[in-house]
């Protein structure tokens, strides 16, 4: 049994959702155009994570195995159903500028992954904070591809003017292509501190 | 018809699930290894959202839109989990009829029919549908033209991949790092694309 403390710090950067564990890119790259809805995302992973993770925690000893994929998806989809309203309810703009993804959170691998990998063998303590690990770890990536996404971008951070105004903005940022390239040089980054090479 | 084509082809090009919506990213970069793989994927997704596209589509339409089942009431806010559920259980339904009837097909998609349950690229089509309003015809296009999207983005990628494992890559590049870049370079040059319309004004 790992240390209550290492399942929250391992994925932050050891062992990153995104980074290492090749989990959740999709909506890691789509909802970091700006900073606002990076945040927004993150936050909701999170709370999905933590909640998905305790529950199939709890209900580990009576899933039968045939069917735990379809209870597993069942929990994560109700709570990304909950998460869904809520904001629409309270943050209906950045919601709307979300528009698919918020729903696609119930794809996204980690929750899934986590849930497989961690949940369904760990008592519900640590599949929470495995959950909370995991979701942190995430939106760490989230923020800084966000950060530097919006800053290049258009010059600005969570929508306030940072660099000066003659900043003609890198357009090449915004759009796809710019996300793909940033979260490459990021991984390069990483792997070159930690010293952990992939032979491809 | 030729409005059908272009929705179509705006899938394929423009509106490209990997390289615009970074949608099914995951096995996207898993199993762009070797060729034969990535085509096997490919095949599956396209079959998979040609069909749930219009599937979904048609649950959507009959029973959560706004007041269609009963009056007044709206069940829309249900429809995750009735997509993913739909998901689920036709890539359930085409395996056991793949293998059933067509062995040779079963056997080539081999693995990657289930993981398809949980490609993004899927459940995305089907929340994109709804987001567009599309009518059936419209989503069975869609549907059948974002497949041919990610189809046609994995196999390049998997030609590419292919031919860099000859080649000299800084060791913190290698493997996800590099693969990365590829898919930025490749979603560039579908940029070109984003501007081509099929309809005649």
């Amino acid at each position: 049994m790992p240390a209550l403390t290492s399942i929250v710090t391992d994925p932050l950067s050891d062992n990153n959702p995104i980074t290492v564990q090749m989990l959740g890119i999709c909506s890691a790259l789509a909802v970091t155009a700006q900073l606002n809805t990076a945040v927004t995302m993150s936050v909701a992973v999170i709370a999905v994570l933590v909640c998905s993770n305790s529950i199939i925690s709890l209900l580990r000893n009576k899933i039968p195995p045939k069917i735990r994929m379809i209870v597993q998806m069942v929990v994560i989809a109700s709570l990304v159903i909950i998460v869904d309203q809520v904001l629409k309810a309270y943050a209906f703009e950045v919601s709307k500028s979300m528009s698919v993804f918020v729903g696609l959170i119930i794809t996204n691998c980690i929750v899934m992954g986590r849930a497989e990998a961690f949940a369904m063998s760990n008592p519900p303590k640590e599949a929470a904070l495995d959950g909370l690990g995991n979701g942190l770890g995430y939106s760490a990536v989230l923020l800084i591809v966000g950060f530097l996404r919006e800053l290049l971008g258009a010059g600005t951070v969570f929508g306030l003017q940072v660099l000066p105004e003659s900043y003609p903005g890198n357009g090449l940022m915004v759009i796809a292509p710019g996300a793909f390239v940033i979260i490459g040089l990021l991984i390069w980054m990483q792997r070159t501190i930690t010293k952990k090479f992939e032979e491809a | 018809m030729g409005y059908y084509i272009d929705i179509f082809v705006r899938a394929i090009f423009v509106e490209n699930m990997i390289l615009a919506y970074f949608l099914g990213m995951c096995s996207f970069l898993a199993l762009s290894k070797k060729v034969d793989t990535a085509f096997g994927l490919g095949m599956a997704v396209v079959f998979v959202l040609g069909i749930t596209c219009p599937l979904n589509n048609i649950i959507y339409t009959t029973l959560l839109k706004d007041s269609t089942l009963v009056e007044g009431v709206d069940l829309s806010f249900l429809n995750f989990l009735c997509f993913i559920a739909v998901i689920a259980s036709t890539v359930q339904l085409v395996e056991m009829l793949l293998d059933r009837f067509f062995p040779p097909l079963y056997n080539s998609l081999g693995i990657f029919l289930p993981l398809i349950t949980v490609n993004c690229s899927i459940l995305g089509g089907s929340l994109f549908m709804v987001e567009r309003d599309y009518t059936l015809g419209e989503s069975t296009a869609y549907g059948l033209g974002s497949g041919m999207g990610f189809f046609l983005a994995i196999i390049a990628l998997a030609g590419i991949r292919t031919k860099l494992r000859y080649s000299n890559i800084p060791p913190g590049l290698r493997g996800l790092g590099i693969t990365f870049i590829l898919t930025g370079l490749m979603a560039l040059g579908f940029q070109c694309f984003s501007s081509v319309s099929l309809q005649v004004p």
